[in-house]
């Protein structure tokens, strides 16, 4: 593709973006190649940024997310296929990497819109803006058609990777795929298909990557290694905050193989967490792998420990005095909480306590960093490239330009990667070191040394009337803000922690809603799904103890709570509307399908739970039982209206996978502190479940529906640890309050 | 007998290298280097055959799983030195030398057991450990497979496994 043409392109995909006034950043064709071409194979024609053609029909098509087990590439490459009429077996997928140009100034200018994997973003940004990509490559190729066949463009159509003509004559998209690079692009976005002709979008599709994964061919970020470069492991700090006292790295240095001994420094602590290392350290760099872990056990090290650090059981103990203090944020307050409640016929009141929980994503923390005076190349887990380009951006000087960041498929993420702190000591060993580095972190690395999921306590009151309706409600929420240490003025810290318009907010008259922040050490970050993944937890099963309180059931309870359908504003992430009755109608297939109103009398215990996260509807329920002194998950359902839903099989894995996940977690996962450092070293004191402890099946339902898609991945998790905990109250009659439950339930039993 | 004349060739004959032998896939291979090398380094950092993937190192999460002489193992904690003579297959090994995919890597794609894919290739390893043991195993027998998964792919892998047996039972009959 020559310079000018390309430039013409670029003139044209402006143009484009600015008459559809969809994100034109989208559109733009990347200053640099995204991938090295030698990976893409006979390639001779580009279509767009994201599309390219090889002679054979084949189509290339670019997915720009990071994959970190969501599905995005699968999803993506679905909604661009989609739209171009594609032989979706002739398709292949390839990652594409951070798209990036110069903006002047120092400043990037992204070219490829969405590129993050946060939130469950990535599946409505492609859908906002992916279609036209699609359609328009579409476009060139009907066109081209219609130049090689002397017809009008608008007599042909398209089918599975051909430009069908009236006449019955037939060109592959492969054929014309040179002639369509090289037409003048169209000066208006092409019309994008009406839903009613979908074949792809909506229709089950299995991972782009998954022949790949099951052959060990796949390369995740840790599976690659730069010829050159050197592996460096790091001996960090346990002690947050704490430094380094004594170091004496000669025997380290005698190890054969061993090329250098680094120290990191200190971190400033005004510089936010996710941008800079999270401890100081201690650096090995050598020839492989087995020879730094080597030779960081050799190092001689004593570290000093910063100040003191709180444990959840200190912080608990803080807390009936912190309640008596004014809050640190009122969230929401609507009508007279104080009031109402004294006007109640009774009340109902509980506190529930939310662990520290760490990642423990199973591919750790890694990086590979490779500088030259004008270059960078960046391969790592990430979750936030746009965070990694200004990591390197601040400790190299380079434009935005000559910065590389490739996004290899994570294994998994849970936002442990939204964080760049990999990518910051990755960076610094390599400008030391001068020479490419390949940073691992050990699974006890990554246990000692996290942004955990914060610690929290919710403390909740309900005033009902005679008829058991509720009138008044306050909740009030303390803990460890994730943006503590980030940057962020204390007033905002409330943001992370507590979401205003989260159901009964709206739907109870006398509604207060409070943040008290809780001071730690321990740095705090994403974990999936956000507060809400723990936030839920509190409210479900506050909702089931009123239920039992008043003699109600927790269905119905739950039910007589939504009310009629009502669209509620909804303030944040899966805004502007919260409708109430898509909320009550999951809570009811949900329902039925684990048989709610059958009577048994079998031990069994049935829990509901339902959340509005991200813009999902998500009810869960669960059936168990205990079993001598083993708690056992007999069924689970999950159901889900996600809006339109791209990929069913992928959705659903999500949904099971979230659930699954939430439930883990649920069971036994915390983190705690000894002697100023965290416990927990390995799998084996922080025990993810495995199959056996789980349910052997989880039936997912999801809603058909016309309404945008929200993505799927998150949803399933906020609702799991209280079906949980509601439905262990009805099979033992214990009333867990705390996550992870099964300490507590054992402790109560 | 007449004295052939004595030159220098110039060439210095190398010793033949002590070292371990060990099979991997079916192809042989001699470690010369550090003795103590767990083998999922000689794996991923010598031979480069990432497919056996770091997850921790205490032999917990299974995501290195190998089979040592067709029975489940975990690389992490297996020495270079207690492998002299023995056989080796990773998830590289489970297709056959055509390319043809192992029933349980077919059942793998068809049930779409992959999230975020880091797991899976020590699941197989340890699905075809318990297929070689047990050829119909129940939900108790595959309850028994200790690999973590963090995304929560269980159900489907499962799921894969039940498919995978079947379909090489009817290929036996």
């Amino acid at each position: 593709m020559s310079a000018s043409h390309d430039a013409s392109r670029r003139r044209f995909l402006k143009v484009l973006g600015s008459a559809t006034g969809a994100l034109i950043v989208g559109l733009q064709l990347p200053a640099r190649a995204d991938t090295p071409d030698e990976l893409l194979g006979d390639v001779v024609s580009r279509l767009n940024p994201y599309v390219r053609i090889e002679p054979d029909g084949t189509i290339v098509i670019g997915a720009r997310d990071p994959e970190t087990g969501q599905g995005i590439r699968t999803a993506e490459a679905r909604i661009i296929a989609e739209e171009m009429d594609a032989d979706w077996p002739r398709v292949r997928v390839f990652p594409m990497a951070l798209g990036v140009e110069d903006a002047g100034n120092g400043e990037p200018r992204w070219t490829l819109g969405h590129q993050e994997a946060r939130g469950s973003t990535g599946v409505p940004a492609a859908w906002n803006d992916l279609r036209v990509v699609g359609a328009s490559a579409r476009e060139l190729l009907v066109r081209a058609a219609a130049q090689r066949l002397g017809v009008d463009a608008r007599s042909l159509h398209t089918e599975l990777g051909k430009v069908i003509a009236p006449d019955g004559r037939i060109l592959g998209y492969g054929e014309l795929a040179g002639d369509a690079s090289a037409l003048p692009p169209p000066n208006l976005a092409p019309a994008v298909k009406s839903p009613d002709a979908f074949r792809l979008i909506g229709q089950d599709a299995g991972d782009v990557d998954a022949r790949d994964i099951v052959t060990g061919r796949q390369l995740h970020a840790i599976d690659q290694m730069p010829g050159s470069a050197l592996v460096a492991v790091i001996a960090r700090c346990p002690y947050p905050g704490g430094t380094l006292g004594k170091l004496d790295a000669s025997a380290a240095r005698a190890l054969k193989g061993v090329e250098q001994i680094l120290i990191i420094p200190k971190p400033d602590a005004s510089v936010p967490i996710g941008t800079r290392p999270l401890a100081t350290g201690v650096a090995v760099l050598a020839d492989d792998t087995w020879t730094a872990l080597r030779a960081r056990d050799l190092l001689q090290i004593e570290w000093k420990p910063g100040a003191l650090v709180q444990s959840d059981d200190a912080l608990a103990a803080t807390l009936d005095a912190r309640f008596e203090q004014a809050p640190t944020t009122q969230v929401r307050n609507d009508g007279d909480y104080d009031h109402a409640r004294k006007l109640a016929h009774r009340a109902v009141q509980a506190r529930y306590r939310i662990a520290t929980v760490a990642h423990a994503e199973l591919e750790p923390p890694n990086c590979i960093a490779e500088l030259d005076a004008d270059r960078a190349l960046i391969v790592a887990p990430l979750q936030n490239p746009r965070g990694a380009l200004d990591v390197v951006q601040t400790l190299t000087g380079l434009r935005p330009s000559q910065i590389e960041i490739r996004l290899p498929r994570s294994g998994g993420g849970m936002g442990r990667t939204l964080d760049n702190d990999h990518v910051a000591e990755a960076v610094m060993l390599a400008k030391a070191a001068k020479k490419p580095v390949k940073l691992i972190w050990t699974r006890s690395d990554a246990f000692a040394n996290d942004a955990y999921r914060p610690f929290a306590v919710h403390d909740l009151v309900a005033g009902l009337d005679r008829k058991n309706r509720i009138t008044a409600w306050r909740q009030r929420i303390a803990s460890t803000s994730r943006l503590a240490g980030r940057g962020e003025p204390r007033e905002r810290w409330w943001l992370s922690e507590a979401h205003p318009d989260d159901p009964p907010a709206g739907l109870i008259e006398n509604f207060q809603l409070d943040w008290f922040a809780l001071d730690s050490n321990l740095p705090r970050g994403n974990w999936r799904a956000g507060s809400h993944g723990v936030n839920a937890f509190a409210v479900q099963v506050f909702l089931d103890e009123i239920a039992v309180a008043t003699k109600q059931d927790p269905l119905q309870l739950r039910l007589n709570l939504l009310g009629e359908p009502l669209q509620l504003p909804y303030r944040g992430h899966g805004g502007p509307v919260l409708d109430t009755g898509r909320l009550a109608w999951v809570l009811k297939l949900a329902a039925d399908a684990i048989g709610w109103t059958r009577k048994r009398n079998d031990g069994h215990g049935l829990g509901l739970a339902f959340h509005f996260t991200y813009g999902g509807y998500v009810a869960h329920a669960l059936e168990v039982s205990m079993e001598g002194d083993k708690l056992v998950m007999h069924r689970c359902v999950v159901a889900a209206d996600l809006g339109r839903v791209i990929n069913p099989l992928g959705a659903r894995a999500s949904l099971v996978g979230a659930t699954l996940d939430g439930l883990s977690t649920a069971l036994g996962l915390r983190i705690t502190l000894k002697d100023g450092r965290v416990a927990q070293q390995g799998f084996k004191d922080y025990p993810l479940a495995t199959m056996a402890q789980l349910p052997r099946d989880v039936q997912v339902i999801l809603v058909p529906s016309n309404e945008a898609p929200t993505g799927a991945y998150e949803m399933g998790l906020p609702g799991a640890a209280p079906a949980l905990a509601n439905a262990v109250f009805i099979a033992t009659t214990v009333r867990v309050r705390s996550l992870p439950i099964l300490p507590e339930l054992m402790r109560l039993l | 007998m007449p004295r052939l004349p004595q030159t220098d060739p110039g060439i210095t004959p190398e010793p033949i290298r002590t070292g371990i032998d060990v099979a991997i896939n079916g192809e042989n291979f001699r470690h010369t280097g550090d003795p103590s090398m767990p083998l999922l380094w000689y794996l991923r950092d010598v031979l480069r055959l990432t497919g056996c993937k770091y997850g921790c190192e205490d032999a917990t999460c299974g995501a290195c799983s190998v089979l040592l002489d067709g029975k489940l193992a975990r690389a992490c904690e297996l020495p270079m030195e207690k492998l002299q003579g023995h056989r080796i297959t990773t998830v590289e090994g489970l297709a056959n030398a055509k390319g043809d995919l192992h029933p349980l890597q077919q059942a793998w794609i068809d049930e779409d057991a992959i999230l975020c894919g880091y797991c899976q290739p020590g699941m197989l390893i340890a699905a075809a450990d318990l297929l070689a043991r047990k050829s119909d195993p129940s939900d108790d027998d595959i309850d028994g497979i200790k690999n973590l998964c963090r995304c929560g792919s269980y159900p489907r892998v499962r799921a894969a496994i039940h498919n995978a047996a079947a379909g090489m039972k009817g290929a036996r009959k």
